[in-house]
């Protein structure tokens, strides 16, 4: 454990804040040019490393096969991909850097410890765009703290940077709560990435309204945005919508933090969605469950409560992979209703309906098969198939926080700007200024493109302005 | 038939039922899959939606303890899924060792308890020097201590029935598992997964996370093929003197230059050094991922094979002396121990794993086409 004294003793080369991908980045480029680096984690040892220790790949521009990656993934293709999600809410020339410098990232974090497989069972029609981590984000964020070690990088856990010290444009040192006492660390360089500020139930309440106190956070309980919230006090330029997150409906009985990968539902689509006054809500047969979860997040979310309820029948049971909670099972609807605490006359009731606007058609659950309901609001656009043959199955839903949009703004070389304009020696990585490529909307794997691209960057550069 | 959900359970509720406990954290797993491509054992989690408990007993003899799924794991304590896989899957594997074997109970003894071990095998020498001291003689060389009528009288029973227990475990096992006729190439690929130690790779990561915590290394797997081929050269030396002496009337001692000496001389090295690496590693390793409650008894089985290595070592190195009486009391009262126990002791692995890399590639080839 790094001890108060070590921290406060001497004026680093370069301060790293946070200790997730970005962040080990950031301190093994710049601990590979020789200068000396300290990373703050904010969570204990077994809790470092962020959201990054939720991750499972890492979108990849390549020409040809490279790594575990087939064919070939371009960098138009990608902008393509990357535009569609975002609506445009994109700066186009960090993205299309970031697009460019990810072909040289694979092999570079192999070269750092990590090392990939093939895609996931399940996930094959990502086998072209996105390489897996062998043992997912922790044991990328283990071999990158492996290899800090190796570096001589010196790590604080429970190290919690609450203010950042900035005289003019220039950043002289942090103030940090090391688990309960209060040390100042001061450095020439400074690298910010301790991510976006979703686990702070208060600050999303402010920005989304009371409603998001009921939501579940699915990554880390540490990304509070205190540093975040210095910046903004401090006039630092940001990117992102504020008020808004990534939300995508997982089951309701996760965790309330760090539920990670396994708290996602599939059965959606099969399924009729009530509310908690047994009312349905939105066509859950719009398209396959891979483009609707995020819109199913912000759906429940705008619902009494918000929770919702996904209710199929025992054919559709072996249709998906079950969740990690098991169903909460009934022989009649009534039964499922008292169990689910829903009003039992009114399920019925709706259910009756679904079922009566239901029409013959050949059901296949692998693609749209156009099997829809009549005469009913909302309609059900495909799988529409009775709720009829006992025993009933029900799942809860609620909405899981993945990340928030809102960051600091940063240029081509990760630089941050203040008031008076660019920070002398202030670089943001990752989550924390993701907001300026990522504006709306998700595409696989660039989360983790982002906090490699720019990381090492901005490692690279606050190196380069000590030196 | 529609999906049996009433076999899954509440990943928030831990289990001191190893069965059930495997269970719980095998569901998290599959919902995860983020370590498929560590070993075995998640590829065929994968082929399953929920698990009986036959299931779990293959799972849990397919796990090699890489502990690779635990350093990578999100889900590790605190958390409250409370994740170590390598050690529910261990408990569970060592719950159906103690259940399969017949008698139970004595396993049970055995795999937990050193000082059972210790027992046995003090036993074992002394029915060796009393056997030694009460009967006569005769030719050369040991048999100038132990005739080789009186072994093959000990050794016989000794070595053919602890086998036939353990066949009667094994079917136990294949019917648990829901085994069917092998083929050969289930054959050809279970046998090069154990001979390469396939499981214990790693897979990309090239190496498993035994002694140096979340860094990779290949040291127990390097140590376990000295073990595991030095015990089959030893073997092979054994069953080469037999031959030797039955079909070629050839009688021992026999000289460096012979099949019996030169399998067995690189085969004892070989796994007496193997058994000193695995009990260093042993020392350095985090207990918590390991088997509860069995540390002891595994601890005492290494240590009775690398002495069975060494004191054969040892044994034709005093050759022509006075210490070949006392050591070949030694030597063969800790190969009876060593035989008699193999059913009972952490030595089932061995058959068990197979079994499981069997019934794995059978599997694999029916499911998988
Ligand atoms: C469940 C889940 C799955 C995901 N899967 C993927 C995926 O497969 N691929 C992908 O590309 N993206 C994925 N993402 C998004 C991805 O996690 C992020 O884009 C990425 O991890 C961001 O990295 P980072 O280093 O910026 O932040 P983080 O990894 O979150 O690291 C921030 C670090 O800062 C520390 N910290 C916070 N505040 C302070 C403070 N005040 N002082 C000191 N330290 C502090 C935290 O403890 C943390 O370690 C996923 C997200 C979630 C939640
Ligand atoms: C199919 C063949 C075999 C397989 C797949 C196999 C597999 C394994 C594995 C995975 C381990 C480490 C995990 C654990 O401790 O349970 C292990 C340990 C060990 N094996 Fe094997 N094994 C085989 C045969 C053998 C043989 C023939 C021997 C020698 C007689 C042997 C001796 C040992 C020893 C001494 C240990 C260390 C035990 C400990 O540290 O607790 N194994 N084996
Ligand atoms: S051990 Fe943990 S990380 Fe690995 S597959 Fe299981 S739940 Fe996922
Ligand atoms: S301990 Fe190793 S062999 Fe066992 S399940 Fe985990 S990764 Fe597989």
């Amino acid at each position: 454990m790094t001890d108060a004294k070590t921290l406060s003793a001497e004026t680093w080369d370069v301060v790293v804040v946070g200790g997730g991908n970005a962040g080990l980045c950031a301190a093994i480029e710049a601990a590979e040019t020789g200068a000396r680096v300290v990373i703050l984690e904010g969570a204990p040892k077994v809790y470092r490393g962020g959201n990054s220790r939720h991750t499972r790949n890492f979108r990849c521009m390549h020409h040809g096969p490279l790594g575990p990656l087939i064919d070939t993934y371009d960098e138009e293709e990608f902008w393509q991909d990357l535009l569609r999600v975002t609506k445009g809410e994109t700066d186009e020339s960090l993205a299309r850097h970031v697009i460019r410098q990810s072909a040289e990232c694979l092999p570079w974090m192999e070269a750092h410890g990590v090392r990939f497989q093939k895609s996931l069972s399940g996930t094959l029609s990502l086998d072209r765009t996105n390489a897996f981590f062998l043992g997912g984000g922790k044991a990328l964020v283990n071999a990158y703290y492996l290899t800090a070690q190796d570096l001589g990088v010196t790590v604080a856990y429970e190290a919690t940077v609450k203010h950042v010290g900035i005289d003019a444009a220039k950043a002289t040192h942090l103030e940090v709560d090391l688990a309960g006492e209060t040390v100042t660390v001061k450095g020439r360089a400074f690298v910010l990435a301790s991510g976006g500020f979703q686990s702070d139930l208060d600050w999303l309440a402010r920005a989304w309204g009371p409603a998001a106190k009921n939501f579940l956070i699915r990554g880390t309980p540490y990304n509070r945005g205190l540093v975040l919230k210095d910046m903004l006090d401090h006039g630092a330029e940001t990117v992102g919508d504020p008020t808004q997150c990534h939300a995508v409906a997982i089951d309701g009985r996760a965790p309330k933090y760090d539920g990670g990968i396994v708290t996602r539902l599939d059965c959606v689509p099969f399924s009729i969605v009530v509310n908690k006054d047994g009312d349905r809500f939105y066509d859950e047969g719009e398209d396959v469950w891979p483009k609707r979860y995020a819109i199913w997040g912000r759906l429940v979310a705008a619902q009494p409560d918000q929770v919702a309820y996904s209710i199929i029948d025992s054919r559709s049971i072996d249709l998906f992979m079950p969740s990690v909670y098991p169903p909460v099972t009934a022989d009649t609807i009534p039964g499922l209703a008292q169990q689910l605490g829903l009003p039992g006359p009114k399920l019925q009731q709706t259910i009756e309906a679904f079922n009566a606007a239901c029409r013959p058609g050949t059901f296949h659950p692998q693609e749209l098969d156009g099997v829809a309901t009549e005469g009913i609001t909302p309609p059900k656009t495909n799988w529409a198939r009775p709720i009829a043959e006992p025993p009933f199955y029900a799942y809860e839903l609620r909405p899981g926080v993945t990340f928030t949009y809102l960051g600091l703004k940063v240029d081509l070389k990760a630089r941050t700007t203040g008031p008076q304009g660019q920070y002398d020696n202030i670089w943001s990585a990752g989550e924390m200024m993701a907001g300026s490529i990522l504006g709306q909307g998700y595409l696989a794997g660039f989360g983790m493109t982002i906090g490699t691209v720019f990381g090492r960057i901005a490692g690279q550069e606050a190196a380069a302005h000590v030196a | 038939m529609s999906l049996d959900v009433s076999l899954q359970t509440d990943p928030g509720v831990l289990s001191d039922d190893p069965v059930m406990e495997a269970r719980r954290q095998i569901e998290i797993c599959n919902a995860c899959r983020y370590c498929e491509g560590y070993c075995s054992v998640f590829p065929a989690i994968t082929r399953e939606k929920v698990f009986a408990d036959g299931d779990i007993t293959q799972l849990a003899n397919l796990c090699h303890n890489c502990r690779g799924c635990y350093y990578a794991c999100q889900y590790t304590a605190p958390h409250e899924f409370d994740l170590n896989l390598p050690r529910a899957l261990a408990s569970a594997r060592a719950e159906s060792w103690e259940r399969l074997a017949w008698p139970g109970g004595i396993a049970k003894v055995f795999q937990a308890r050193g000082e059972a071990v210790a027992a046995a095998l003090v036993a074992g020498f002394a029915v060796m020097f009393a056997l030694i001291a009460a009967l006569p003689g005769e030719g050369e060389g040991f048999y100038a201590w132990l005739s080789h009528g009186a072994m093959v009288a000990i050794f016989t029973p000794a070595f053919l029935l602890p086998l036939a227990a353990i066949g009667v475990s094994l079917r136990a096992y294949w019917r648990e598992v829901g085994g069917t006729r092998l083929t050969l190439a289930d054959w050809r690929e279970a046998l090069d997964a154990a001979g390469r130690m396939k499981n214990l790779s790693g897979g990309q990561a090239g190496g498993c996370n035994y002694e140096k915590g979340e860094r990779y290394s290949l040291a127990r797997r390097h140590a376990h093929q000295a073990v595991f081929w030095g015990f089959l050269l030893c073997f092979a030396s054994t069953s080469a003197g037999t031959v030797l002496h039955y079909v070629f009337d050839a009688k021992a001692p026999y000289g460096f230059f012979s099949l019996p000496k030169l399998l067995g001389v690189p085969g004892g090295i070989l796994l007496t050094v193997g058994c000193a690496g695995l009990l260093m590693l042993r020392k350095q390793a985090d207990p918590e991922l390991g088997t509860p409650g069995r540390a002891s008894g595994e601890r005492a089985f290494v240590w009775l094979l690398g002495f069975v290595g060494l004191s054969g070592l040892v044994l034709y190195a005093v050759r022509g002396t006075g210490l070949t009486g006392p050591l070949l009391a030694l030597h063969l009262g800790a190969v009876l121990t060593f035989f008699l126990l193999a059913p009972y002791s952490k030595m089932a692995h061995g058959f068990y794993r197979l079994a499981a890399l069997l019934r794995e590639a059978q599997d694999k080839r029916v499911r998988n086409g």
